[in-house]
Parts: structure tokens; C-alpha cells; sequence
């Protein structure tokens, strides 16, 4: 390997993990443009440092996003990724593919673009990694024939994303896949035509495992709860301490309320619901035993994002609990609520919780017309430095303070 | 005119019949391996999910041989994960080993279930961004193939969830993680003048900095810098690329550790800095690797079972991690950004 143009990436195919190094030499072996790639990255690890420059605007006809220009900064050393754009597609709700459309995206790609793909962004599209501007349109017709869509970019909704939900997971409390379908159809046009402030993620998870992380990163996150009393199958707890599960130290004594009883004697677990939390800790750790209740929704919660720029948030809890049922009307009135609020109220390239941080919290809740719960905060405010609203007040005007004293 | 706004295809078009069939019905799991689910029904149907980790950087030739494994094995159906792990869904039980055997002849990791380190979740870096400050597939790469053994087997105090960003812009939820690599720069932008005034809007840019580091200069038609006041968040240079950022001998990355998204027993948490600077050390990144393993090996030999990272942090106390660690605690680690006074002790509680 003494000659190898490519020694960093030589050394990156080895170990065990599968190399991304690999990938991007199987595609260069039969595309120019993986193979500029490659050579440019080579070089990265050379000289410690990226080689693409600020993005242009480029476009397929009727979106205004979706597609993201990517330009080499040394095109003269590297001619074929000159112009090596990105093309974001809307991923199917949950992940799953069948094998006759997962084959299509790849047809499509070795005809128009590198070859090299992720699966998937950070957000929860596909991304197509690497084509020309003269490429784009095809690309995208034949995608659009083969039933993909693209995702969002830019100042718009970005492409919702989801667990797996009811397809797969007993603990789902809600249809998370159907919603983000649904999200996803019903505002087409706020993802595919930037026309807001800055970017808005929607993520849902089924349980509070939020195994798509949206109270971290999205500004509208619908995690999946339930009302009631979790279910205990006491056949099945009895089966968990027969093959030796340690419940009153691994179940009982990290639940956060302490809420749970085992009765060693007679191995029964029951639980004080008033006092539960609905954490999934319990459930996570005896799934055979332990379900969420019967009285299932979500939590609403707003404003989670990554640190850029004030810092980061963690999404807030506005709606403590919702039912979540076809045609999810209650979700949808509620978004274009906040929508209509933080495009109207937000600077530029600031996120919904940095909106609200600026605003307070009170003028969010009154625009989008939800009442303060307790449940919303960790803690009452500390200070004594609150407004009230003109109408709490009795007004000064001695003729209304006659009527108020009757 | 084309076509346009006609969303992703249905998933329901791409679920297996045994998903189908049991679509909200299912009623417990268990992990019968590492990298292995069995998902029963209330009908008795049984789905099994067998997860192998992935670069995430796929090329066709790696999609089209798991679409061959998935039709021969799993009737044409699979998924991917949040952490971008690939699973074959089998309904089919005597399927499992013969799959898991070929898996194993190619090479490819099984594992990523229960008390597991799951694939890293990371973004684009060197390969594909406009402003990385570090390499995001080949520190990944590195890291993982150092932590193979802890995704294919379930021997941790509970699961550990690694991310890399390559810039603090953070894609992905890397701020929430029990392990997050962030790509940080170390001086402040040098504005080529001849350049801003071309190619930039000067109020976007002025707006754009969270610590007013940076004033219009008429004279110019460009701006100016605050050297003193910049923290090198990068945040200007995606607003304008005269403002060059990257510096090859001064970039590096900084480890954050103890974030959690899942709200079991403790509710959500941020991860927070243990290791303020490790330089870029293409192509394999020792003293990241080096780090992440002391960092994983430090917590599974002090965690309580079930015990995440920041769970165990917040049990012991912050002081106490600094020593198992043996990390030396600097001025760095002390927050002077926005949301800074409510971390600073005001109690005295505290170990020595």
C-alpha cells in the first residue's frame, strides 16, 4: 500500500466496525464524482480541515428547499465534485421500507448522483449525497415517479420524524406513526416553501422513552402518556420473581416516587397511581408484567433545540395530556396557533424557545389559548416581579368602581 | 407542471404482514441475544428484529446487499433506526440464525439492544459540511471499532447513547447524550473585508453573534471583531464565508458526557462538559478514543445496575467524577454563557 493515494482512508477501512471508507470506495470505483470525493476527503485528513464551501441557492421547479447546494472550494484540484448537492427525501413514517422502493432510491441514485447516501440525516430524511445542479430535476422526477417526495430545509418545517410506535412496541400509548404521516401530509406546503423565521422540528415519541430524542430537538415534541393507572399482570410478575429478578432493588427503589409496593411473601407489585409519574422505568424493566394504562395520549410539549445560539432547551410542557386520534384535528389547530404566533413575534433565525424565553411564557400561552397549569413548571416563580393583565385589575374610572362595589 | 407536495409513500405500504396483522397489538418483548428482539402479539404472532450497526454513510452496493438479506430472509421487509442501525424484520423464527450466520460471514456488528453502546448518531463532518470544526465519520469509526465489543454484547450498568457533532451547531440530539463528541473552534474569525462586503448582509451577521462580539464598520462595508468577547461558536461564519472560522492547528473537539432524552426515573437531562479540548489526530483520533473508553470504562466500573451516566453523576456528585476520572477541572468547566448562575453551588454540600 506504499503508493496508495489514499492512505488515511486505507486506515479507516480497517477494525471492526464497517468502514465508511469502504463505502466511499465502492462507490468510486464507479463514479467519478465518489471518486473527487474521496481524493478531497484524503486530503481533509492531510491538511485537517473541510473542503466545501457556503451552499448556493439551487432548486428543483415548485419547492423552495429540499435540496442543498454543496460546492468543492478547490474545484481546480478537484473538478468532479465541483458541484456535489445534497437531495433531502421525506423517509417513510417509522423507517420501514420495503425492498422494492429502498432498490428504486437506488437505481435512481446510481444514475444521477454519487451513489453515496445516509440512511438517514439527523432530522430523519434520506439523503441523497452528491449530485450536479443539471441532475437535480431528473433526479427528482424520477423520484417523485417512484412515490418520494423531499424533505424540508431552510426557514420551514423541517421533515417530522417518529418511533416505531404501535408498529413494533407494546408500550406505544398512541399511533406516533399515523400522526407524523398525517403532520407530515396536512403541511406540505410549511415544509416545502421556507417562509418562517428560522427552521421548526416536529418529533413524536410513543412513550416517554422518546426514543427519537423530541424533547432534545424539536420545537413541538408529542410524547406519548397515559392518564390512568399503569397495568400490573400479577401471573407475570410472579414468573419475573420466580427466574430471580431483584424487583424491590431493581424495580421499587429506583421508581422516582417510590410508588411501587412488592410484597415479597406473595409476589405481588402494586402500585400508589395517584403518586406515579409514568417515568417507564418500571415498565422498561419487567415488560411482561407492567403496561401503561388504558386512558392513553400524549404530552404537548414545546421549544427543545440544540445549543445554537443562546443555549440549548429542552422542550416545555404546554398540554399535560391529549387524546391522540384520527384526524388529529386538536394537534393541527393547535400548531397553526403557535405558528401564527411565532411568525409573527420571532427575530430572525430565532427558535420557538428562544421566542418564548423573550416574550414570557404568559403571552405564549395566552396566543395560543391554553390555561397555566401547574404541571407545566418544575416550580412557582421565586420573585415578586409578575404582570397582570388589564382586565384583573379593578380600573381607577370611579364610575366603574361604583359598579364593582354593588 | 410537475408534481409536487404528494408527502413520503404511506409506511403502511411498508410494513411486513406480521406488522400488519398485529398493528397496535403487540404485547411484550424480550431479547433472546444481543442485537436480537422478539415482539409478541396478543394474538400470539411473533416478529424478530435482528439490528446490526452501520456506517450510516451507505453506498448503493451496501443498500442493495441488505435489501438481498431482507428478501431472502424477511419477505422484502426491513427498517433503520434513530441511530442509524439497519433491522431485519422476520416473522419467520428458523430464519434468525441462518441470517445472524450470513451477518457474521460479512461482517457486519449485531448488537445495539438493552445495556448496550448503540450505534453513534453523528453528522456530516470533512465528507460533506460547510462548516465542520472536526471530522465526523472518521472519529466514529474510530471510537466504535475501539467499543465494538460493548455494542454486540448487553454488559454495561445500563445503555450508553454516543454522538458526534462536528460543530457546536449540534445536528442531531448530541446535547442530550450520555457521551457527546462536539467539534469546537479556538479563535475567533478572521473577516476577509474585500470578501464581506461582497458576498454578505451586515445586519444578519451583527444579529447573528449571542455575544455582541461583532460591530458594522462603514469604513469597510464590512465588520469588525471583538476578539475578547468572541467564544468561537461559529455562528457568523454560517451567516457569511468571509468570516473563515476553521483553523487547522487550533480546532479539536470537546467531550460533554451524562445527557439523557428518556424521562425513566429521572426526567431528561443535558450532557455536560468533562473534556474542554482533544486535538483533530487524523485518520484515527487516539486521544479521543483513548478518552471515550476511559469515560465508558469509568462509569461500568462505579454505576449501580440500571444506573445511566448522568444518573450515576448526579448520585456521586460532579466533584466526585473529576477524581474517578482523574480529568483535571478548569476554568472552562465553570458555564459564563447565558443560563449560567443556576449551575454555580450555593450550598455547602459538597464532598471533598
Amino acid at each position: 500500500m506504499a503508493d496508495s493515494k489514499t492512505p488515511n482512508l486505507d486506515e479507516l477501512e480497517k477494525g471492526p466496525w464497517p468502514s465508511f471508507a469502504t463505502e466511499i470506495k465502492k462507490a468510486a470505483a464507479t463514479k467519478a464524482n465518489a471518486k473527487g470525493l474521496m481524493m478531497q476527503l484524503e486530503r481533509s485528513y492531510k491538511e485537517k480541515r473541510g473542503h466545501w464551501k457556503h451552499g448556493g441557492i439551487v432548486g428543483v421547479k415548485g419547492y423552495g428547499g429540499g435540496v442543498i447546494g454543496r460546492y468543492s472550494d478547490s474545484p481546480q484540484e478537484n473538478p468532479e465534485v465541483a458541484e456535489f448537492h445534497t437531495i433531502r427525501v421525506n423517509q417513510p413514517a417509522g423507517w420501514f421500507y420495503n425492498t422494492d422502493s429502498l432498490r428504486k432510491i437506488c437505481d435512481i441514485w446510481d444514475k444521477y448522483g454519487s451513489g453515496l447516501t445516509n440512511f438517514h440525516g439527523a432530522t430523519g430524511d434520506v439523503i441523497l449525497l452528491g449530485t450536479t445542479t443539471a441532475n437535480l430535476q431528473p433526479a427528482f422526477d424520477e423520484l417523485a415517479d417512484a412515490g418520494f417526495d423531499l424533505g424540508g430545509s431552510g426557514s420551514a418545517l423541517r421533515t417530522p420524524s417518529c418511533c416505531a410506535g404501535q408498529a413494533r412496541c407494546e408500550f406505544a400509548c398512541f399511533d406516533s406513526m399515523a400522526l407524523c404521516h398525517e403532520l407530515t401530509m396536512a403541511f406540505q406546503n410549511q415544509l416545502h416553501r421556507p417562509m418562517w423565521p428560522y427552521k421548526f422540528k416536529i418529533k413524536m415519541s410513543a412513550c416517554g422513552n422518546d426514543c427519537v430524542a423530541a424533547i432534545g430537538r424539536s420545537d413541538f415534541s408529542v410524547i406519548g402518556t397515559w392518564r390512568d393507572s399503569l397495568v400490573i399482570d400479577q401471573a407475570a410478575v410472579k414468573e419475573y420473581a420466580a427466574e430471580g429478578l431483584d424487583i424491590r432493588g431493581r424495580v421499587c427503589e429506583p421508581c422516582p416516587t417510590k410508588c411501587l409496593k412488592f410484597d415479597e411473601k406473595n409476589a405481588e407489585l402494586t402500585v400508589n397511581a395517584e403518586e406515579c409519574v409514568r417515568c417507564m422505568h418500571c415498565i422498561n424493566a419487567m415488560p411482561k408484567a407492567i403496561a401503561p394504562g388504558k386512558e392513553r395520549g400524549a404530552t404537548i410539549l414545546v421549544g427543545g433545540k440544540a445549543p445554537i445560539v443562546h443555549s440549548p432547551l429542552m422542550s416545555w410542557v404546554i398540554v399535560p395530556f391529549m387524546k391522540i386520534e384520527e384526524p388529529f384535528t386538536e394537534v393541527k389547530d393547535l400548531l397553526l396557533k403557535i405558528w401564527e404566533w411565532w411568525d409573527e413575534n420571532a427575530k430572525n433565525r430565532e427558535r420557538l424557545g428562544e421566542t418564548i424565553v423573550r416574550k414570557g411564557m404568559r403571552n405564549f400561552l395566552k396566543a395560543v389559548e391554553l390555561e397555566a397549569k401547574p404541571q407545566m413548571v418544575f416550580q412557582p416563580r421565586a420573585n415578586p416581579f409578575y404582570f397582570w393583565w388589564p382586565d384583573e385589575i379593578n380600573s381607577s374610572d370611579p364610575a366603574s368602581e361604583e359598579t364593582s362595589n354593588d | 407542471m410537475p408534481r409536487t407536495d404528494f408527502g413520503p409513500p404511506k409506511y403502511t405500504e411498508m410494513l411486513p404482514p406480521v406488522i400488519q396483522e398485529n398493528y397496535g397489538k403487540w404485547k411484550y418483548h424480550e431479547i433472546p441475544q444481543p442485537g436480537v428482539l422478539k415482539h409478541v402479539s396478543e394474538t400470539g404472532a411473533a416478529l424478530y428484529t435482528v439490528r446490526i450497526g452501520s456506517p450510516r454513510l451507505l453506498s448503493i452496493d451496501f443498500l442493495r446487499n441488505i435489501c438481498d438479506l431482507a428478501d431472502k430472509y424477511c419477505g422484502g421487509y426491513l427498517r433503520f433506526t434513530s441511530r442509524h442501525n439497519v433491522e431485519f424484520l422476520l416473522s419467520e423464527a428458523q430464519n434468525v440464525d441462518p441470517l445472524l450466520a450470513e451477518l457474521a460471514a460479512q461482517g457486519l456488528p449485531v448488537g445495539g439492544t438493552g445495556n448496550s453502546i448503540s450505534n453513534i448518531v453523528h453528522t456530516q463532518g470533512w465528507v460533506h459540511c460547510h462548516t465542520p470544526a472536526t471530522d465526523a465519520s472518521a472519529v466514529v469509526k474510530s471510537v466504535m471499532d475501539d467499543l465494538t465489543g460493548y455494542f454486540t454484547s448487553m454488559t454495561l450498568p445500563a445503555k450508553c447513547r454516543v454522538a458526534l457533532a462536528c460543530c457546536i451547531n449540534m445536528c442531531g440530539a448530541v446535547h442530550c447524550s450520555d457521551i457527546a463528541i462536539v467539534g469546537i473552534h479556538r479563535k475567533p474569525p478572521k473577516v476577509d473585508h474585500e470578501m464581506f462586503a461582497k458576498v454578505s448582509e451586515i445586519p444578519n451577521v451583527v444579529a447573528a453573534c449571542p455575544t455582541l462580539a461583532i460591530k458594522p464598520n462603514p469604513k469597510t462595508k464590512s465588520v469588525d471583531i471583538n476578539e475578547e468577547r468572541c467564544m468561537y461558536c461559529g455562528n457568523c461564519y454560517t451567516m457569511s464565508p468571509a468570516l473563515d472560522i476553521v483553523d487547522p492547528e487550533n480546532d479539536g473537539v470537546a467531550i460533554f458526557v451524562g445527557g439523557k432524552v428518556s424521562n425513566a426515573r429521572s426526567g431528561p437531562m443535558f450532557s455536560r462538559l468533562a473534556i474542554p479540548y482533544l486535538p483533530n489526530n487524523p485518520p484515527r483520533w487516539p486521544e479521543v478514543t483513548d478518552a471515550v473508553r476511559k469515560l465508558v470504562e469509568v462509569w461500568a466500573a462505579n454505576a449501580h445496575p440500571g444506573e445511566r451516566y448522568g444518573e450515576w453523576i448526579n448520585r456521586i456528585g460532579w466533584e466526585r467524577f473529576f477524581k474517578l476520572t482523574d480529568l483535571p477541572f478548569t476554568d472552562k468547566h465553570i458555564d459564563d454563557f447565558t443560563y449560567a448562575a443556576p449551575t454555580f453551588r450555593s450550598t455547602t454540600n459538597f464532598k471533598f
